[in-house]
């Protein structure tokens, strides 16, 4: 990468309290409160938010956020821009590019006068039979979420997660598993796993996911049959050796009381840490995260080797000392508005 | 190695008693020998090493890995054994996985200079489950909720036998207990019990119904005696060997040297482990200084020295008299104490009763002295034959009376597996009057159970429209002079405790009744508890 001695890469991005700027191009990427052109990497709420006048995001993107929102959700309109397209906004071209995440993910690629940067938006770098795969993209800096940026976070392969919960349910024939993931992303990669793992029986959603389901569906997931989990006429014995997938929150709820002495199973990266786990009373955790892992994390930037690497939400501290270790400039951007919890 | 710590890390997180059975005799079921067995064991507590101390554990991952960042993750994780099994730079192919007994009988065979070069090249060729597992095992004491009645009872289930049967052979039997699995898998013989000093499964009373029972039962046909507050004892000294077991056949005999030095008999009592100075008994409070110590000091002895009140002898000399029925062993076991020279071994004392209200009369007011710290009386059929579990009919308890205190709900915590989206675990408090003379609620205890699973709905709702902060799964409750919910909680003793706010602990509480009829104001004082304390 070579660019002019006289441009810094804060000329082309810097952080404002709305979110990361980019001057010449007069965008946000990512913006926390309405702005007049936002560029959208994913669909989780906290990165994707109402009320901006122009969003440019993939065509996934934009249909996420309608769904979520209402077809108004951007006020002026909206700029699909799909994986590999690149678009001139002012003098900066900007292009989209998998970030492995959820269903529609990018990375959001800048380019102004030689020098390039990635916002990586969240990414994870193995397989998901729900999204496309994170492609790294050479550049000047990277941007890295740092939501699992601790060396204790490790994620096993999903498959063995799967095949722990299927050997749950063929052990408690008499109970409910109720797998607590999150609406958007999750929700669809683990229904869409056990279809990988040979259950093909009727896998019961929480009505909070029905639509982002048929989302998903329409962009040719294919989730198997749901059926609502709803009890008919209380017969609660009808979800005996079911499994049954839900918002994390419903576990807790009293909503969960319909079905069968349930166990709670909760797919998420932070289920590595059995503190937590005990924490939320998760009788079976389930490590499955959308975001990199230490591993995924350190080996994307060594795979990279960005000039400069810029660390965003979760646990700056340790990727910074990394870092510091690999002899590869960082800085912690302290972004304000992310969740960094997994997912949304 | 990976089924095993798949094992533990599913009872480390599972609290229905019955969810973790079936997650033993499933682990039992399909696990070859030996790894069975070693399991059994390090779930029995039976394994113990002393090769991997936490020091160098600490010392061999930091010689992998930043010291900085091993901080951090410690910080963040809390747990040493469980921080090292997550950062673990993995070398994959490094080594093959172990399996369980590849790892106990290595370690039982190496030197502690070697076993550590040996722990290392394990933790490189396992994945994070295993090495948590690995670590456990190494640093003792696997605490995952599973106690050793418990693996007993799973190998119950697994033969399709009564748990008396497997604790007969316990103490007859080794790790990796091959001999056991072939029976209880129909393969072979059950080994025979016929060890030296071994434990014989014991005889556990019903509590009686008074509302029934007394119409059926004829006073003649019982003894009566003191239910001591202590915790229930075989003492065996059989052939030379000494053994002091549980009531469920845990061996506590490293933990009271003091009393296995007095078994200076041949012969099988059954009994109550109590604290005794110059005869006298002393509290619960002092018993629970020397329980669940691996090791014990002469200061602490000297302190509460304990000893053994009998209440029936099994084995006198070469003689089993658990046939006998129980007059005739009550003769055989007063003479068999009258021989004895030691001041730590006495009998419990038979209470003379005609009828069942002059039983009840000695029980709301025992004599001064020792029976006050007796918890009831138990009723014996005369003509009872020594049977191992709880038959209905021969041996009855019947409790004092619990004390009684009204108590206002501070903080509900969520329970587990049925009762994961209720609020079940409730702590309470009593009033007390801070420095300024202000009523304040200070928390004395916490239960869980004594109400219906009606009331645990009406409950739930009081905390779900009463929270007023939330920490994880705990809300705090609004309870003040004006409004509160107040539980009649019963309990069974009161100790001074220097672990409580308050200064006192509860044995046994449990919730009474719940008085949704009186208003928080009127709740119990602390001053109240601290009368009934103990001694």
């Amino acid at each position: 990468m070579s660019y002019p001695a006289v441009i810094k890469p804060q000329d082309l991005l810097c952080p404002k309290p709305g979110g990361l700027y980019c001057p010449p191009g007069d965008f946000y990427i990512d913006p926390v409160r309405p702005v007049d052109r936002a560029v959208i990497t994913h669909g989780h709420s906290d990165h994707a938010r109402a009320g901006h006048n122009t969003v440019l995001a993939t065509p996934q993107t934009l249909a996420i956020m309608a769904e979520r929102y209402g077809e108004d959700f951007a006020v002026v309109g909206r700029q699909p821009l799909a994986y590999g397209e690149s678009v001139t906004i002012n003098d900066v071209e900007v292009s989209l590019v998998p970030a492995g995440h959820v269903l529609g993910s990018a990375q959001a690629v800048v380019r102004w006068k030689g020098l390039t940067i990635v916002v990586s938006g969240d990414y994870k770098r193995r397989r998901d039979p729900t999204c496309a795969r994170f492609e790294p993209t050479p550049c000047d800096v990277f941007v890295t979420e740092a939501t699992f940026g601790l060396p204790v976070f490790r994620h096993p392969d999903d498959a063995g997660e799967i095949a722990a919960l299927l050997k749950s349910v063929d052990q408690f024939p008499d109970r409910a598993h109720i797998v607590g993931a999150y609406a958007l992303g999750k929700a669809q990669r683990v229904i869409r796993l056990l279809r990988e793992a040979g259950w093909d029986r009727t896998i019961h959603v929480h009505g909070a996911m029905e639509r982002l389901n048929r989302l998903y569906e329409a962009h040719g997931v294919d989730l198997g049959p749901l059926e609502p989990a709803t009890i008919e006429r209380g017969k609660t014995g009808d979800f005996a050796g079911s499994i049954i997938v839900a918002p994390p929150s419903a576990l807790a709820d009293r909503w969960s009381r319909r079905f069968p002495d349930p166990v709670d199973c909760f797919a998420s990266g932070w289920m590595r840490v059995r503190a937590r786990a005990r924490q939320r009373g998760v009788e079976l955790p389930l490590i499955i995260s959308d975001h990199a892992d230490w591993d995924e994390l350190t080996d994307t930037l060594a795979e990279l080797r960005p000039g400069e690497v810029w660390i965003t939400h979760g646990r700056e501290e340790a990727l910074e000392r990394w870092c510091e270790l690999e002899g590869i400039p960082a800085r912690a951007l302290r972004l304000v508005g992310y969740d960094e919890d997994d997912g949304e | 190695m990976r089924a095993f710590a798949h094992l533990l890390d599913r009872l480390s997180l599972t609290a229905s008693r019955n969810a973790k059975l079936t997650l033993i005799e499933g682990f039992l079921c399909v696990t070859p020998d030996p790894d069975r067995g070693y399991a059994l064991a390090a779930l029995t507590g039976a394994l113990s090493f002393d090769a991997a101390k936490p020091a160098f554990i600490r010392k061999a991952v930091e010689a992998r890995m930043d010291a900085q960042l091993f901080a951090w993750s410690y910080d963040y994780v809390g747990d040493l054994a469980e921080t090292v099994a997550l950062v673990w730079p993995a070398r994959p192919g490094a080594n093959r996985e172990p399996e369980l007994s590849e790892v106990v009988e290595a370690l039982k065979a190496t030197s502690r200079a070697q076993a550590q070069a040996l722990i290392e090249g394990w933790l490189d060729a396992l994945d994070a489950d295993g090495r948590w597992a690995l670590l456990k095992l190494m640093t003792g004491g696997l605490r995952v909720g599973v106690s050793s009645r418990l693996a007993k009872q799973a190998c119950a289930n697994l033969g399709g036998v009564p748990i008396g049967e497997i604790e007969e052979v316990w103490h007859a039997i080794e790790p990796p207990y091959g001999d056991l699995f072939a029976w209880l898998e129909g393969r072979s013989e059950r080994p025979s019990p016929d060890a030296p000093g071994r434990f014989r499964p014991v005889m556990l009373a019903q509590a009686i119904d008074e509302a029934v029972d007394f119409a059926r039962l004829d006073p003649a046909d019982y003894a009566a005696e003191w239910k001591w507050d202590g915790i229930r004892v075989q003492a065996v000294s059989e052939r030379g060997e000494r053994r002091l077991y549980t009531r469920t056949g845990d061996d506590i005999s490293a933990t009271f040297p003091d009393v296995l030095e007095a078994l200076d008999f041949e012969g099988a009592l059954d009994g109550e482990l109590l604290v005794m100075r110059d005869g006298a008994i002393a509290s619960f409070g002092d018993l629970q200084q020397r329980l669940n110590r691996k090791t014990v000091d002469a200061k602490l002895m000297a302190a509460h020295p304990a000893g053994i009140r009998a209440y029936d002898l099994l084995l006198d000399g070469e003689e089993d008299l658990r046939s006998l029925p129980f007059a005739q062993r009550r003769q055989r076991l007063e003479a068999f104490v009258s021989r004895l020279s030691t001041t730590r071994i006495d009998l419990s004392p038979m209470q003379p009763f005609e009828t069942w209200e002059g039983l009840a009369a000695l029980r709301a007011a025992p004599p001064p002295g020792d029976p006050a710290i007796a918890e009831g009386l138990m009723l014996k059929r005369w003509d009872s034959v020594y049977e191992p579990g709880r038959p209905k009919g021969p041996w009855f308890k019947w409790k004092r009376d619990p004390h009684l205190v009204d108590a206002v709900l501070m903080y509900a915590q969520r329970g587990h597996g049925r009762r994961s989206s209720f609020y079940s675990d409730y702590t309470f408090g009593v009033w007390r009057q801070d420095e300024t003379g202000e009523r304040k609620l200070t928390p004395v205890g916490k239960a869980y159970f004594g109400f219906t699973d009606e009331e645990l709905k009406q409950i739930d709702k009081f905390v779900r429209d009463n929270t007023i902060e939330r920490f994880g799964p705990v809300r705090s409750v609004r309870a003040d002079l004006e409004f509160g919910l107040v539980f009649e909680v019963a309990f069974e003793g009161l100790q001074r405790s220097t672990r409580h706010k308050s200064g006192v602990a509860m044995r046994f509480p449990r919730i009474n009744r719940i008085r949704w009829d009186k208003p928080s104001r009127e709740a119990d004082e602390l001053s109240t508890l601290e009368r009934m304390l103990e001694g």
